[in-house]
């Protein structure tokens, strides 16, 4: 691979784009495709195809490879909480683009999260400039609706992917009353993963977190987002 | 701490630019049982070290001795694996699958 292509594509995967390095196998060469060179490229409709399966493999009757990079999914967690300081560091390993909000600003700061953004303000104010996506993961761990909730109707509104609250059944029944009233429909509602976490009987906040990712993880590979991956 | 393949694309870059000889192993194609999808990379330098994963840890170090050749030659190369190749058993693709992953220089 040539540096320039390369340094190209990097530059692709640091915009959050999505791009696709097609090598011709028998000579080697390679060019960059995007959604820019598209149109004009010999292979575009296989590449497009590619891109919407967000699957790497052969084309052009196989002498050509195209390699798929889409940008990597997101997960938004509410709350600068305990559990979120072991969440944080599991889910980037496993590749997530983590990001923490948290309004209050004894909770939100970057020594309890080292190397992760952390946004200290309520969600109505940071949530538009964040934009959510039904590639992005919401995560609702502060237990405080005023904090939780509008990010919660937010995540259901944008269709992510996976939506989560803590809290106990009876709280969460509570949740479902308020986002009614709010205008959410029982179908949006029942979107939310709650209680949060796979059934792993998980009692420390670290396997809480182990819990909320296999969850996630879950809904990004045979959910919602898998689906909307082939359908875009 | 990440290793995703960003990171690896990302370091690929960074060694080249230090003046390393680097070399990109990616997955083309797999047949049955492979631990990694096709697509997964590897970045390989002049002196062994790696970042990444084509198999997770079956075949690794058979594509490391090939990348130096790679690097070395200037040229892209194919190299498959798999129960029906001799060496198999010797470089350890155990899970019985069979994969081929495409070796090229960084020029």
């Amino acid at each position: 691979m040539r540096l320039d292509l390369l340094a190209a594509l990097n530059a692709e995967r640091a915009a959050r784009r999505a791009a696709v390095v097609v090598t011709e196998l028998a000579t080697g060469a390679q060019r960059l495709a995007t959604a820019a060179t598209l149109a004009s490229d010999p292979l575009g409709p296989e590449i497009a195809a590619a891109l919407a399966a967000r699957r790497s493999g052969k084309a052009g009757e196989g002498s050509v490879f195209l390699a798929v990079d889409v940008p990597p999914p997101r997960m938004l967690v509410i709350g600068a909480v305990h559990i979120s300081q072991a969440l944080a560091p599991m889910a980037r390993l496993a590749g997530f683009d983590l990001t923490i909000l948290d309004p209050r600003t004894a909770f939100a700061t970057p020594e309890r999260f080292p190397e992760v953004p952390v946004i200290a303000e309520w969600p109505e104010e940071a949530l538009p400039a964040y934009g959510l996506d039904p590639f992005t993961a919401l995560v609702a761990l502060t237990h405080d609706p005023k904090i939780d909730e509008p990010a919660i109707a937010a995540a259901l509104r944008a269709e992510c992917f996976y939506v989560g609250a803590l809290g106990s059944r009876r709280t969460h029944a509570k949740r479902v009353e308020r986002l009614a009233a709010a205008g959410l429909s029982q179908q949006a509602i029942s979107r939310i993963h709650a209680p949060i976490g796979m059934d792993l009987g998980a009692s420390s906040p670290a396997e809480i977190a182990v819990a909320v990712l296999a969850e996630v993880i879950r809904a990004l590979r045979t959910g919602t987002a898998a689906t909307a991956g082939a359908a875009a | 701490m990440d290793v995703t393949d960003s990171d690896v694309l990302a370091a690929a870059e960074r060694w080249r630019r230090e003046g390393r000889g680097v070399a990109i192993a990616t997955v083309l194609e797999t047949w049955g049982s492979a631990p990694r999808p096709v697509g997964s990379r590897l970045v390989i330098d002049a002196d062994g070290n790696f970042l990444g994963s084509v198999s997770g840890g079956c075949v690794e170090g058979a594509v490391v001795s090939e990348a130096a050749e790679v690097i070395a030659a200037g040229a892209p190369r194919t190299l498959e694996f798999g129960v029906a190749d001799e060496t198999a058993w010797k470089v350890g693709l155990s899970c019985g699958g069979k994969i081929a992953v495409y070796v090229e220089p960084v020029d």
